[in-house]
């Protein structure tokens, strides 16, 4: 009997966090080009490495069997790798930015990794929510906290204006309204005055219960970086949404969705409404993605058109096929690796879309489930027939 | 058990000129093994989805148990238990067999955002029903199919993917299976061994009735009590397996006439 045998060890999967994040403090503090050239070229041969010897294979089992310790250290290794950097802006601001796209991408991959809902405008329902949070920083003193809840209600709400198209249409022409609606939300907030036009708006810091997050903490001679703030609020909001929606891909919420995807008949006839669950998914989803955008708006204290562009909800899309369409793991790893690349190898930067959409398809030839593929549900953590 | 479970009444379905079923009636009894045969394209599918919902009724009636299965959706008529296997077989096979099996019950699942995100204990205890009573289920087929519950679908043989597919029909307990040609792309020796599975199972549900399209005379001969012929949308005959094979006019809706 499986149950009997002795759980897998921790030790891989602790010692594979530690290299992580050991590599990640390597990496972001790198300054000259060629250093971060070969700290990338090195990471890509050790892992093949690695897998040679069946160590990613282990590493993922010991995952897998110590879920707590395993979701532990991941979070710890995001504090370590802030804390070694707590008095720089950059590179702590990067990796909030990292976090809070994870929340965005956890949203894309319910609508599509989950439901089948193709949603071509993520970057449009991200700018939903910062806008929100622009309109009800400047006109009202709604308490902040409520002023991000706003934010996810209204990309909830006005992606809902969405459905109708979006449940009578199929693959191609699904694609195409999202991506219409997308183009529209740009040259809407462009042409409008009231929300800045092409200049944009300005939005105060945050604050929560008098916790002034735009204020650095100095001691001795240094100060801890204002972003540590937004780190810490970041970190929270994306592992809730890591939580709720890994729980939900293990429940019988989840088994509808993949079932709508993957065959509408088969649900008619087993009385799954198709159109309750795209729904439920389409929603949930934008609510994540503006709940992220507007905690990014008051950390930037900046909004503008120019960063909703259809090019950047290409972005979010290729971080959930990158990782591993349906795996929460997977498009942590590729949002980590999407953004702060082409922000540390500047020559990449121009060419970003081009080489993004370049290993998308390699990948969708080669690799189809992503860098990390997703693997058959697993109702319970832990649990073996 | 007897007495009719389901009785159709001048039911007819049309696709433009084009008429697929033509004021058919017929009667299943409870508790029966019904065999639709006839030729391709004689209407046995399209019978199979104006009942269960997936097309609208051009005319006519279904009475099933006080229903009236051509006004009702699919959901309601799976929910009024009703379940079926496809001809091409319709598993998704990315998922696991388990999944596959769920997707089966789903009017018996709690479906609830705070049942399955919050009440883990409760969603915990009414996984570990499921999972012993999906297990007993697929056991009284193949006990070696039992063991790779957790395996994706797409992994198993073809008399697997059906046994798969009849499990998920019959897991939420219906009142009446519609098996459509369960033997197609099979062996005859793996279709024998999926009729074998059948008739346990019948034995195991007493008040199940099903009906089955096939094209394997020697499966129809084997386990239905009662057929129906149609051809051309229309019944033109009924009767045992023996009685309906001899009748001339199912031998020329068959062989054609000189």
């Amino acid at each position: 009997m499986k149950r009997l045998l002795a759980p897998a060890s921790a030790f891989p999967a602790l010692a594979s966090m530690a290299g992580i994040t050991l590599f990640c403090v390597l990496f972001l503090h790198a300054e000259s080009q060629e250093a971060v050239m070969g700290l990338t070229v090195g990471a890509v041969v050790a892992l093949f490495l690695l897998a040679r010897f069946g160590w990613n294979a282990r590493a993922a089992a010991s995952f897998a069997g110590n879920s707590g310790a395993g979701q532990a250290s991941v979070l710890v290794g995001v504090l370590i790798v802030a804390a070694a950097f707590y008095d720089q802006h950059f590179p702590l601001l990067m990796l909030t930015t990292v976090l809070l796209y994870i929340v965005v991408c956890l949203g894309l991959n319910l609508q599509f990794g989950y439901a089948g809902v193709v949603n071509f405008a993520g970057a449009a329902f991200f700018g939903i929510g910062c806008y929100t949070a622009a309109v009800l920083t400047e006109h009202t003193a709604l308490p902040h906290l409520l002023v991000v809840l706003a934010g996810g209600v209204m990309a909830a709400a006005i992606g809902s204006l969405l459905i109708l198209p979006v449940l009578r249409t199929y693959g191609h022409y699904a694609a195409l309204v999202t991506i219409a609606f997308g183009i529209l939300f740009r040259v809407f907030i462009e042409v409008n005055d009231a929300l800045g036009g092409p200049q944009g708006m300005k939005l105060p810091g945050m604050e929560i219960f008098g916790w002034k997050l735009n204020e650095g903490y100095a001691f001795g001679d240094s100060e801890l970086s204002f972003y540590a703030n937004y780190l810490l609020l970041a970190l929270v909001m994306a592992a809730v949404a890591f939580m709720l929606v890994r729980r939900l891909e293990r429940s019988w919420i989840g088994l509808a969705l993949d079932a709508v995807r993957l065959d509408e008949t088969a649900c008619a006839a087993f009385g799954i409404d198709v159109a309750r669950w795209k729904i439920t998914a389409f929603t949930l989803g934008n609510f994540l993605i503006g709940l992220a955008g507007s905690v990014y708006a008051m950390m930037t204290g900046f909004v503008a058109p120019n960063a909703f562009t259809f090019g950047d909800s290409l972005i979010l899309v290729s971080i959930v096929i990158l990782g591993g369409i349906g795996n929460p793991w997977g498009l942590t790893v590729a949002a980590a690796i999407v953004l702060m690349l082409p922000e540390k190898l500047q020559f990449i930067q121009e060419y970003r879309l081009l080489l993004y959409s370049g290993l998308v398809i390699l990948i969708l030839l080669f690799r189809p489930g992503g860098l990390m593929p997703r693997q058959v549900r697993n109702y319970l953590p832990g649990w073996k027939p | 058990m007897s007495g009719t479970l389901l009785a159709c009444d001048g039911l007819s379905m049309r696709f433009g000129g084009l008429v697929a079923l033509n004021q058919l009636s017929l009667s299943v009894n409870q508790g029966e093994i019904l065999g639709l045969i006839g030729p391709n394209g004689s209407g046995k599918t399209t019978f199979f989805n104006v009942i269960t919902g997936i097309y609208q009724a051009s005319e006519g009636r279904v009475d099933y148990r006080g229903h009236d299965l051509a006004k009702m959706s699919a959901q309601e008529i799976y929910r009024a238990g009703v379940t079926r296997t496809f001809q091409r077989s319709r598993l998704c096979l990315p998922l696991s067999i388990f999944d596959n099996l769920m997707i089966g019950n789903h009017r018996r699942l709690d479906h609830g955002l705070w049942f399955n995100l919050i009440r883990r204990d409760a969603f915990r205890r009414q996984f570990d029903e499921q999972y012993a009573e999906a297990l007993a289920l697929v056991r009284t087929f193949s006990k070696p199919l039992a063991e790779r519950l957790f395996e994706a679908a797409g992994n198993v043989n073809m008399i697997d993917r059906r046994r798969i597919e009849i499990c998920r029909a019959l897991i939420s307990q219906p009142t009446l299976l519609l098996l459509d040609e369960p033997s197609a792309g099979m062996t005859h020796e793996e279709t024998r061994e999926l009729m074998d599975d059948i008739l346990i199972v019948r034995e195991h549900m007493p008040g199940l009735s099903v009906i089955i399209i096939e094209h394997e005379m020697n499966v129809i001969e084997r386990i239905t009590e009662r057929c129906i012929v149609l051809n051309f949308g229309q019944k033109i005959c009924e009767g045992p397996y023996a009685a309906v094979a001899a009748d001339p006019q199912v031998q020329e809706a068959y062989l054609g006439t000189e």
